[in-house]
């Protein structure tokens, strides 16, 4: 399990422009951080970084007592704009990939779906749901799996007003569990979260 | 290990489920083997004599097809992304995804080889090398395509990259594919051929799993 998250003086650039630099933060078991900024400022640059997708031009991120390695592997979940569904598979087939490829169980799929509200649509295919569904699916395995480090790229953007009060809630689970929550976001998040902002 | 068959699993589901993959290639072949004699003309000596030819070629050119998006889909949906952050090493990745693209269409492929063949006119003692042949190709093809299509992601003509990426790549299995079945029918040794093409085999399917992996990684970031 993951207890920190230490970025220090972090530089990302994407070809010739630079987003940040100098970006210094901790993040500790139990808390949420919520990163906000202009469009393009470097938000989902960032959590890219913490996953080890993208290589930073300067700076480093580290775990604390976990290899980057194993804590990406294994401690860290991400949720972007590309949730990664294929639209021709179902919905259940997709939830169970995904939380079998993330370390999670059959039966804890079956009740991440019933917390994320999904059980009349597994059998659908994945290009029949909304947006909103979607988005819900993709979530769902942030349940179905337990890893202590979440980042999330505007996560709640697509839901409806039941189920980001419902979101909510899982968020604070997790936190009260001594989980980590970075998200990237532009409206407040329904939980309590230090705001830092990126490219400012 | 458990992780490499979650993927795998995924990997032939999403080859079956479109509805392309194995037909679609099996289709080609076909079409490729029946035009032939009406455009190369019908004298059955003639068409003998290049049969074990035609039928390897056909076997090369088909695994081209559905090689494109490889990995293109799952760069596009954002799933490579999951797939980085999983507990296998974006080696074992590449490796899944290869084996899923050998086993819905190069195997079926190799398998279907035979019958092609024998409607050439081919001799039927070349046959269980034209198996043989067609199943270690088979799986160099996936590889070196699936080299192909993870060098080519993000580019704009993807499909064209990875033809002119793979096919040099394709051509000594080719070679030594054809001479081994060539010399066979002709009653010459055969074996040395055949040896060739099991080493290039082996060692794509060792060596291209590395690149596949450093290509992805440098696609993401």
């Amino acid at each position: 399990m993951l207890r920190t998250v230490l970025i220090k003086d972090l530089a990302v650039s994407r070809g010739e422009r630079r987003l940040f630099s100098g970006l210094n933060l901790e993040l500790a078991a139990g808390e949420a951080i919520a990163l906000t900024g202009r469009n393009g400022a470097g938000k989902t640059s960032l959590l890219r970084a913490v996953a080890g997708l993208l290589r930073p031009e300067a700076g480093e991120i580290t775990f604390e007592d976990v290899e980057a390695d194993t804590a990406r592997a294994e401690h860290l979940h991400m949720v972007g704009h590309h949730d990664g569904l294929k639209s021709t598979r179902t919905a259940w087939e997709e939830l169970r990939f995904q939380t079998l490829w993330t370390g999670g169980t059959e039966a804890s799929a079956r009740v991440a779906a019933q917390r994320m509200d999904l059980n009349r649509l597994l059998d659908l295919e994945v290009r029949r749901l909304s947006a909103g569904q979607r988005r819900r699916l993709a979530l769902a395995r942030l349940v179905a799996s337990p890893r202590s480090l979440w980042l999330l790229d505007e996560p709640m953007a697509p839901l409806d007003a039941g189920h980001r009060a419902a979101f909510g809630q899982l968020m604070a689970e997790h936190l009260n569990g001594g989980g980590m929550i970075l998200a990237a976001v532009h409206d407040p998040l329904p939980v309590s979260a230090r705001i830092v902002e990126v490219g400012a | 290990m458990k992780a490499f068959l979650i993927l795998l699993r995924r990997e032939l589901a999403l080859a079956w489920g479109k509805g392309g993959g194995p037909l679609l290639a099996l289709a080609f072949y076909a079409g490729v083997v029946t035009l032939l004699p009406m455009a190369a003309g019908r004298a059955p000596e003639k068409l003998a004599a290049v049969a074990p030819g035609i039928a390897w070629l056909a076997l090369a050119l088909a695994a081209l097809l559905s090689l494109e998006r490889l990995f293109e889909r799952d760069f596009e949906d954002g799933a490579l992304d999951l797939l980085a952050l999983g507990p296998a090493s974006l080696e074992a990745v590449a490796v899944a995804k290869c084996l899923a693209q050998w086993l819905t269409s190069g195997a079926p492929l190799a398998l279907a080889a035979p019958i092609a063949a024998l409607a050439l006119g081919a001799d039927p003692k070349i046959i269980p090398l034209l198996v043989l042949c067609g199943l270690a190709g088979g799986l160099a093809f996936a590889f070196l395509g699936g080299l192909g299509a993870s060098l080519a992601l993000g580019s704009r003509r993807g499909g064209l990259l990875v033809a002119v990426i793979v096919l040099p790549l394709y051509v000594p299995p080719v070679i030594f594919g054809a001479g081994a079945l060539d010399a066979l029918a002709g009653g010459l040794p055969w074996t040395a051929g055949l040896y060739l093409m099991l080493a290039y085999c082996a060692a794509a399917v060792a060596l291209s799993p590395l690149a596949m992996a450093a290509a992805c990684r440098n696609a993401l970031d």
